[in-house]
């Protein structure tokens, strides 16, 4: 049994920064004029000294503070210290805490990111080109979990649609086939298939084309104001709101337009439950368990629970048009 | 040849303080933590887990004690064996009514819905019903009473004991591992009895026999 006893130095829950001072940081900072010298503060050694002092075991790995553009949004925000610790990344474990726990040593840079396949122009993008090459929108999303758990994720990202444009896919290119990085080495679930809970690796995923290029789609590259985490698919995951959370592949290396439908890993393991589609719907249970509710994890313990309606499409009403026609309980 | 152990008064009498202060200290903390947030990101699943693990883990503790009382040819290891099975119901107990209160929020339309729709919810609950008709009749008076009926009845244990590593196995999304070691355990604690547990089949087996 693990019986927590804070050191003196950790931050407790009241210190976490309260989600409306976090949305109004902009602002604060404008009027506090500090921007510039926060930049100037944040290279010299004096800083790192006081950060001895941290919670630097915490956070082993470096994430960095983003430049993006803000998006406003009335939505209670799940604390980020519940976002980067209670996650779904297979390749470092199967329990929701395993991630944060082995992830740390993940080395993101060098990176390569190849988008290739039906396009004119295929290209290839390093760790910094991530940041850089296309500007960064800020993106307050849910996440529904397939598994009835759903979160308010503030997201930084690019639209999948801005990086598919550059390569310019060709009229033959029909579905975007999405892939996770293969390193046995950095991801003991891929060594061990005990820990990595019976998948097939790498991890791959796919979209419709029209699923891909809808302007709700992004790849995120940060969240909470700084780049990813690990345990939440450093350095660039896909983010596809309105579907169950293993649509949104985590690790990207690699981006190709096909022809045909692609292989998806959930999907291989058991077809009956995970469907390509995976969209959102309370109206197509899973077969072990309903999916009419969802559990919004919030701050509070167990009596702060917070169980709330699935809405179809997770409530991103505007991609129902992809799906005119369809027998949503066929492809689900 | 096994050094016989033998266990004096007082020393049964702490070992059963142990396990009461064990059961009910760990789950005091637990559901502390998990009221007071410190119990990672879904305190509701952390707890359904915890309660329903711990229930399979007292009642696979209860069903060592008769084969460890056979190996060390002490009786007294039966003494262990209701109060272990009494904490794996009560766990059983808090496993249901935290998922009733705490997942369904109350609904119970959706409790029933549940437990006829979703096999591994049925068999964890026909498990808790069997497991709530052994402890009802667990008094040493009952136990009298019914005589060697009373063993026959509390032979269902078996069944219980399978049906809740049939819900535990179709619960989870893919991660097999643990209740694959689970049932493994209770392989080998049915295994200890296949004696007694196939001797219905072979009575069936003589009785067709003798008719042909």
């Amino acid at each position: 049994m693990l019986i927590k006893v804070p050191k003196a130095s950790q931050c407790s829950e009241n210190d976490v920064t309260d989600e409306a001072i976090y949305l109004k940081r902009r602002q604060l900072l404008k009027q506090m004029g500090f921007i510039g010298a926060g930049a100037l503060l944040a290279g010299s050694p004096g800083v790192q000294a006081i950060n001895l002092f941290g919670d630097d075991d915490e956070t082993a790995f470096n994430t960095r503070e983003l430049t993006y553009s803000q998006q406003d949004s009335a939505q209670t925000l799940t604390p980020e210290s519940k976002v980067i610790s209670h996650n779904n990344f297979y390749e470092f474990g199967t329990d929701k805490t395993d991630p944060k726990e082995n992830a740390q040593g993940l080395n993101v840079d060098p990176w390569q990111l190849r988008v290739d396949g039906l396009v004119e122009k295929p290209f290839t993008l390093g760790f910094e080109d991530l940041f850089s090459s296309f500007e960064l929108q800020e993106r307050i999303y849910r996440m529904r979990c397939v598994e009835a758990w759903s979160m308010v994720i503030p997201w930084i990202g690019i639209p999948l649609q801005s990086l598919l444009n550059r390569a310019a896919p060709l009229s033959k290119g029909k579905y975007v086939a999405f892939e996770t990085l293969y390193d046995p080495e950095q991801m003991p679930g891929q060594r061990n298939p005990f820990i990595g809970g019976g998948i097939d690796y790498p991890y791959v995923e796919g979209l419709r084309l029209d699923e891909a290029m809808h302007p709700l789609t992004i790849l995120a590259v940060g969240l909470y104001g700084k780049s990813l985490p690990p345990q939440n698919g450093a350095p660039i995951r896909l983010v596809v709101p309105w579907k169950y959370g293993f649509k949104s592949i985590k690790s990207i290396v690699s981006i190709r337009l096909v022809e045909k439908q692609p292989p998806t890993s959930w999907n291989l393991l058991a077809a009956n439950e995970y469907g390509f589609y995976a969209n959102v719907n309370p109206n197509v249970d899973h077969p072990r368990w309903s999916q009419a509710r969802e559990r919004r994890i919030t701050k509070g313990g167990l009596f702060s629970s917070n169980r709330i309606d699935t809405q179809l499409f997770n409530g991103y009403d505007e991609v129902a048009p992809l799906y005119r026609g369809m027998d949503l309980k066929r492809f689900y | 040849m096994v050094s016989r152990i033998h266990f004096r008064p007082w020393q049964i009498l702490g070992l059963k303080l142990l396990i009461h202060s064990l059961c009910i200290g760990w789950a005091g903390t637990t559901y502390y933590q998990a009221v007071t947030d410190q119990l990672g990101g879904d305190p509701v699943k952390a707890i359904l887990h915890f309660t329903g693990i711990s229930a399979f883990n007292l009642l696979l503790m209860s069903l060592c004690m008769s084969p460890l009382a056979k190996y060390f040819r002490q009786a007294q290891f039966i003494r262990f064996r209701r109060l272990l099975g009494l904490y794996a119901f009560l766990f059983a107990i808090l496993h249901l009514l935290s998922y009733l209160l705490f997942e369904l929020q109350l609904e119970w339309g959706m409790l029933i819905s549940e437990i006829i729709k979703r096999p591994y919810i049925t068999v964890g609950m026909i498990a808790w019903l069997l497991l709530m008709v052994l402890t009802l009749t667990s008094t040493q008076s009952i136990q009298r009473k019914l005589g060697r009926r009373w063993q026959k009845l509390h032979n269902w244990v078996y069944l219980a004991a399978c049906l809740i590593a049939l819900h535990y196995i179709w619960s989870v999304k893919s991660d097999i591992v643990q209740p694959a070691l689970y049932i493994a355990m209770l392989a080998v604690l049915l295994g200890l009895r296949k004696d007694k547990l196939l001797k219905p089949l072979q009575a069936i087996r003589r009785k067709i026999s003798t008719r042909a």
